[in-house]
């Protein structure tokens, strides 16, 4: 007996090693990273009648978590990616401030594994050991919401992107902005196109995981859609992590929708996609969340086509200057082809809205830092209040009443379809709304 | 509604035999060596990563790769057999219930270290038969033709073959059989291989239908021990039925409810076949 016990302990402590192994945090990228400069870089030698007083470099320090594992990691390294290429563009100048400080910033990032409660440990290790100044939301609501109320607690400005869910912006929370346009707004575009597309169709299907982001888009968008007179005739979620589907589709063919909605994140939403495919489900419109605006949606083929899916932003955006004049608003930041030539030139392959999302949590955040002229708190705070900005990445501003502070309230959704070219390969365009639209959208599918 | 249930039912039910097959390994264990085996589906998600990694790497189409999967997974039962199981395996239950999860841990945490927690596929062109309202998918129906034969060949093996004959003689009186010289070392080995066997086989399989990562194993293992106790314990082709049950069931119960109830009826019906016949509904003893 005392063997066997002596056997099962050494098992159990290479189990616990084994998996310490694999729990340990990524270090930061150190990649992007440029040397910090104690003095600024050596001018021109010219005679200068009095010295001038060295500009003080600071070393502004922002922490957020990327899911490089997981069930998140596909969007969330978009988003990562975003936020590397704005480090790099800002810190080749840096952000002068009033005083005349130079700020420069660096990242202090980790692994969360898509798990909450990694990232609740994280980013209270980013706080305390790794003395962040500012924050950056993982990828998605769950992780966000989680996130939040560290950054809440310990007094510091988090940025969210990838995350749209409504309910984190409604806990009283003042030091959190939201970039993305909230879920309650997700998929009521879809609800419009499909009417724009087909008065008679009535009948609409949704299926969609049972987490917090797609609980609040269904249950906006199906009141909506009942609203404009829809009937719903199917409404189910299913768990984070389904990998079968078929009893749903089963369910959605019984139920002979004219229209399927739906889906929740990246790895759920394309196979489902990818299985209503293999059972030829005969519906004219299909619109998911999340999914199809990613490349690799591209990778499940035939499956693919014809699907539709919300966007926060596609590189055939049409934000300008101009726009940002006629609309009254302030320009700031990159225009949105310097940003995709920029984007495909460092990772070699087109943003998709996730990138652009992570790229903007780090612009609004320069941005808020400058309209403020220093690194305090309450400060750039105030600025991100006072901010209604057009970027590259759209028209952002902040809800400021007590019920909702920190709710993106001007950022709007595009609405991309999966559609072939002239060589017959898969391409995603914009086909909603009507002002922005590439192309026009394909309906009925035909399958 | 009929066409719907019809449907359901035959994806739940060509289901139902990868699951059986699955369940099969656990229940051999279980009923040789009086194990159970909580690397059961750790090892059957071994199955699925060697589909994945022979089918990206080298190109070799899953049904191919089978008879690789299977020969490897015997020679990795063995060793889980002889390095983690052996030393135990008349010392109480709980001890070899803690050698094989150790084993499991083991499993998942190398395989989270190595190939982490995202989604993988084997991306197999996909052919279908439509048959009225019923949709049937080449995948499913070749799995379930594979699943058929590997239980044909297990049943030959059992009561044809002079090592099957072995196992069964270990598993009805270890202390008796060792009397008569069968080699319970030999014999035991043999059944925790090819325990191990089925469920890669079984997890090579489902890798054809379904995405997965390394922590996949945990659902299908769950339902594993629903399946041997519908079937009844240390029972394998109980084990086949069981998880034709099980099938029947998650096609049936979302036709009249919302699939969250699949888990729910069935771990009542778990519950309640304990209480009733905890040897299990096809269970001899």
């Amino acid at each position: 007996m005392t063997r066997a016990f002596r056997v099962i302990l050494v098992l159990s402590m290479l189990a616990a090693l084994a998996l310490s192994g694999c729990a340990k945090a990524t270090p930061a990228p150190t990649a992007t990273q440029p040397p910090k400069p104690t003095s600024p870089p050596t001018a021109q030698p010219t005679v200068a009648p009095t010295p001038k007083p060295t500009p003080v470099t600071k070393t502004v320090v922002i922490g957020f978590t990327s899911s490089k594992t997981g069930s998140q990691e596909v969007p969330s390294t978009g988003q990562t990616r975003g936020l590397e290429l704005w480090l790099e563009q800002v810190n080749a100048k840096g952000v002068t401030l009033p005083d005349g400080t130079i700020v420069k910033f660096e990242f202090k990032t980790y692994d969360d594994e898509s798990n909450k409660e990694r990232v609740q440990q994280l980013y209270t290790k980013l706080i305390n050991d790794d003395k962040t100044n500012f924050l950056i939301s993982p990828y998605s609501s769950g992780l966000t919401d989680a996130a939040a109320v560290i950054a809440e607690q310990y007094g510091q400005i988090m940025i969210t992107t990838g995350a749209a869910s409504d309910a984190t912006y409604k806990k009283g929370y003042q030091l959190v902005f939201q970039l993305y346009t909230p879920a309650s707004r997700y998929l009521t575009g879809a609800v419009d196109l499909l009417a724009k597309l087909d008065p008679t169709a009535k009948k609409i299907a949704i299926v969609h995981e049972n987490d917090k982001f797609s609980t609040d888009v269904v249950n906006a968008a199906k009141a909506y859609a009942e609203s404009k007179g829809y009937e719903i005739v199917l409404f189910e979620g299913y768990d984070s992590g389904t990998t079968d589907f078929a009893p749903f589709i089963n369910k959605i063919i019984g139920a002979a929708p004219d229209a399927i909605m739906g889906g929740g994140h990246f790895a759920d939403g394309s196979t489902f996609a990818k299985q209503m495919y293999e059972k030829q489900v005969k519906a004219k419109f299909i619109a998911l969340l999340v999914a199809p605006p990613e490349l690799k949606f591209a990778d499940i083929g035939e499956a693919a086509f014809g699907i539709i899916g919300p966007s926060q932003w596609e590189p055939q955006a049409a934000y300008s200057e101009a726009s940002a004049k006629a609309a009254g608003v302030q320009w700031y930041g990159p225009s949105v082809a310097d940003f995709v030539s920029a984007y495909k030139a460092k990772y070699g392959e087109d943003p998709a809205y996730h990138a652009a999302g992570g790229y903007a949590a780090g612009l609004i955040l320069q941005k808020a830092i400058e309209d403020a002229g220093s690194l305090d708190t309450a400060k750039v705070k105030a600025a991100l209040d006072a901010m209604d900005v057009l970027t590259c990445y759209g028209r952002v501003k902040f809800n400021t009443s007590a019920e909702a502070h920190g709710l993106q309230v001007a950022h709007e959704m595009v609405y991309i379809q999966w559609q072939k070219d002239a060589s017959g390969k898969l391409v995603k365009q914009v086909v909603w709304p009507a002002e922005g639209k590439s192309a026009d959208a394909i309906y009925p599918l035909s399958r | 509604m009929t066409e719907q249930l019809l449907a359901s039912l035959t994806d739940g039910l060509l289901l139902g035999f990868v699951y059986g097959l699955a369940s099969m390994g656990l229940s051999l264990i279980w009923g040789v060596m009086r194990v159970i085996n909580l690397a059961h589906g750790a090892t059957m998600v071994l199955g699925m990563f060697a589909t994945y990694l022979l089918f990206s790497a080298f190109g070799i189409h899953p049904y191919v790769a089978l008879p690789i999967i299977v020969v490897l997974s015997l020679l990795f039962g063995f060793l889980v057999y002889a390095t983690a199981v052996h030393r135990v395996i008349n010392a109480p239950y709980l001890s070899t219930l803690l050698a094989t999860f150790a084993v499991n841990m083991m499993i998942i945490g190398i395989g989270t270290a190595v190939f982490t927690t995202t989604p993988r596929n084997v991306d197999i062109p996909v052919g279908r038969i439509q048959a009225g309202p019923v949709t049937l998918l080449s995948t499913r129906l070749v799995a379930t033709l594979i699943a058929v034969i590997v239980t044909a060949g297990l049943y030959l093996l059992l009561y044809r073959t002079r090592p099957g004959k072995a196992i069964r003689a270990v598993a009805n009186n270890r202390a008796a059989a060792r009397l008569m010289g069968i080699s319970a070392f030999r014999t035991l080995a043999l059944s925790f291989g090819l325990g191990t066997m089925l469920a890669a086989a079984a997890g090579a399989l489902i890798a054809t239908f379904f995405p997965f990562t390394i922590l996949s194993g945990a659902g299908y293992q769950t339902k594993g021990f629903v399946i041997c106790v519908l079937g009844g314990l240390g029972n394998p082709t109980g084990a086949l039925i069981g998880g034709l049950i099980l099938g029947a069931l998650e096609g049936i119960i979302p036709v009249f409810m919302a699939v969250n109830w699949v888990p729910v009826i069935e771990f009542v019906l778990f519950v309640l076949i304990l209480l009733v016949k905890p040897s299990g509904l096809l269970g001899a003893r």
